[in-house]
């Protein structure tokens, strides 16, 4: 249901948006205050009543993530934010970033609180400067006005927040990677386990949050915990509160939105993005980030095991909630919210063959079933495209793909493989068209015109 | 010749190393300080200097150099341009704006203008997918794109000194 908000965005249309004054004027830094006369595990307790699924992409329960900190440990405990964003289609974090960074600050703040750390290294992306300007900015300002340091509001808690960049690797968002990368090493993810929350960062106890699950924070506290969870229709799901929503591609108003959970991808397609570019017909869409399957308009959900599911079944898939488990179930994946449309001027094989090279340029190249069947699955795309390609290459993408699948340390394999098998069972005709006829049926781009 | 950093980015390079519990966790801020002091790029003399100021090997400090896409093993023109052409802007016409590129400054992606004022490469997605198409010109985006301001952004770099 379609129930837009603006706990994080209100000021992202305001010129001074970003400073601390206009923070302030919001009753910013005031849950942080209160966080601070609550003890430990009354905030985790608090955060997990939210039901604040991670926004990072895999949709871990914060405050779960949060309550495997060691409770007493002698080693410090850190807490790192990933704002390592650059998954096609996700593009919310930098807009926190650059228009509401205090929100950040703040939200950091409290989850340090929550899983007693004293230090908070935010991974930024390096290509963009603007965010880590204002961020730094913001941990500038906040310092200056004693709420970071070493008595943060007067208080004997020493606090330090600092902002650590990459060097343009989509596989530093992988949050072992990410840790690797912030103690100076190749991006290269780590097994699991041991997990970050017993041996993350520096070998000591570590929370990895993204972005808009610690931005989120301060309205968790600001509402309460479980009021803010029943803002979703999808409470019920433990799935809580509120949102970005990315939507990009042919859609007319292409954009972040933030609304209650419970959108559907037809809302965030036609009522939020102002339908398709030039009124064409949807050939598909991809729900969450290009790791996601892209799905066709005319998919049902049918899920007759769930009595949850009852007011979906039946419906096309684009009627249903965007929500972590309810994604889950019915065989997709919900991601990071950013919806990519392709209009039917789109060519289906083109678009997987571009998602192909990222993955093939990205893969950190440390497990041979990612780093090679990559390659593989692009090259087959590229002789297919050609005029080259036959039905069994074509099979032999399903099996590669499932090669890659539960087979590499992190879970890159398995995003580049979901949205390979995706394309190829949903559109096989396209494919097949290619290598029968040459592509005659195909528009051979990607651009509406 | 050997390379150092001035004495204030010396200094900047001490209050990066005193944010780590060790002086590892500062190598890839280190090489970024650098690859800017060094007219961006990092040479095998960065990588000793890197390696010596924060007690590492040097085998240690070119694994990482080599892992990352944004530290230059070659010089590259005085400006950067970064098409980024990953699906959701590939959707709004990255293609074009990359050939209109290539065209205009005379070479083919991963070059530079002879008179090495441009480099000008592909990205893969800059996180800016609902203001695509979008470039990066050295440390800004520019969303939205369409190919006149592309010629503006072009000129103004071939011209500017």
């Amino acid at each position: 249901m379609l129930k837009p908000t603006s706990y994080l965005t209100h000021s992202y249309g305001l010129t001074d948006g970003f400073t601390l004054a206009n923070y302030e004027k919001h009753n910013g830094y005031s849950q942080v205050r209160k966080a601070l006369a609550m003890s430990r595990e009354a905030v985790t307790d608090e955060v997990k009543k939210a039901h604040v699924r991670g926004r990072g992409g895999a949709g871990f329960d914060c405050g779960v993530k949060w309550s495997f900190m060691p409770k007493e440990s002698k080693k410090p405990h850190y807490l790192v934010i990933n704002a390592d964003e650059g998954e096609p289609g996700t593009f919310k974090d930098r807009s926190i970033m650059e228009l509401n960074p205090h929100s950040v600050i703040e939200g950091c703040m409290i989850a340090c609180w929550g899983i007693g750390a004293h230090a908070c290294y935010i991974y930024v992306r390096d290509e963009l400067h603007l965010a880590k300007k204002r961020l730094e900015d913001a941990i500038r300002e906040a310092k200056g006005k004693g709420y970071l340091g070493r008595t943060p509001f007067g208080r004997p808690w020493e606090l330090e927040m600092y902002v650590h960049t990459g060097a343009g690797a989509y596989i530093c968002g992988e949050e072992t990677a990410l840790l690797n990368s912030l103690e100076g090493r190749r991006g290269e993810p780590r097994i699991k386990p041991p997990f970050p929350a017993q041996y993350g960062a520096f070998a000591c106890p570590t929370t990895v949050n993204n972005v808009e699950t610690v931005a989120i924070l301060p309205t968790v506290l600001q509402l309460g915990g479980d009021a803010f969870s029943k803002l979703s229709s999808l409470h019920h799901f433990n799935d809580g509160g509120v949102r970005l929503f990315g939507v990009s591609g042919h859609v007319k108003n292409p954009g972040i939105y933030e609304a209650c959970v419970g959108l559907t991808l037809r809302e965030l397609i036609y009522d939020l993005g102002g339908g398709i570019l030039g009124d064409r017909e949807l050939l598909g869409v991809i729900p969450g980030g290009s790791s996601c399957p892209v799905h066709l308009p005319g998919e049902v959900v049918n899920v007759p095991s769930d009595p949850r599911f009852a007011p979906f079944n039946g419906k096309s898939i684009l009627d249903l909630p965007l929500g972590v488990e309810t994604f889950r179930t019915v065989g997709s994946m919900l991601g990071t919210c950013g919806a990519i449309v392709l209009s039917d001027a789109a060519d289906p094989v083109i678009a997987i063959q571009n998602l192909m090279r990222f993955y093939r340029h990205e893969s950190c190249g440390q497990c041979t079933p990612c780093r090679e069947g990559c390659g593989w699955i692009e090259r087959i795309l590229n002789k297919i495209i050609e005029g080259k390609g036959s039905i069994a290459e074509l099979d032999q993408i399903h099996e590669i793909a499932n090669d890659i699948g539960g087979n590499t340390i992190c879970a890159f394999g398995d995003g580049a493989a979901q949205p390979a098998l995706a394309f190829v069972r949903r559109y096989r005709k396209h494919f097949e068209d290619y290598i029968l006829n040459g592509g005659k049926l195909q528009t051979r781009r990607l651009t509406v015109s | 010749m050997a390379f150092a950093l001035s004495v204030e980015r010396e200094r900047q390079l001490g209050e990066i190393v005193a944010r780590y519990p060790n002086k590892m966790a500062a190598t890839i801020p280190a090489l970024h300080l650098c690859q800017e002091a060094n007219g961006n790029w990092v040479s095998d003399e960065v990588i000793d200097y890197v390696a010596k100021k924060l007690e590492l090997s040097t085998a240690h400090v070119k694994g990482v150099v080599t892992f990352y896409t944004l530290f230059n093993q070659q010089q590259p023109g005085r400006h950067q341009v970064w098409v980024c052409r990953t699906l959701s802007c590939a959707l709004r016409g990255s293609d074009k704006i990359l050939a209109h590129c290539e065209k205009k400054l005379g070479i083919d992606a991963g070059q530079t203008t002879k008179n090495g004022r441009v480099t000008l490469r592909t990205a893969e997605c800059l996180a800016a997918c609902g203001t695509a198409p979008v470039m990066q010109v050295d440390k800004t985006y520019f969303e939205n794109l369409s190919l006149e301001e592309v010629d503006k952004i072009l000129d103004r770099l071939m011209r500017e000194a």
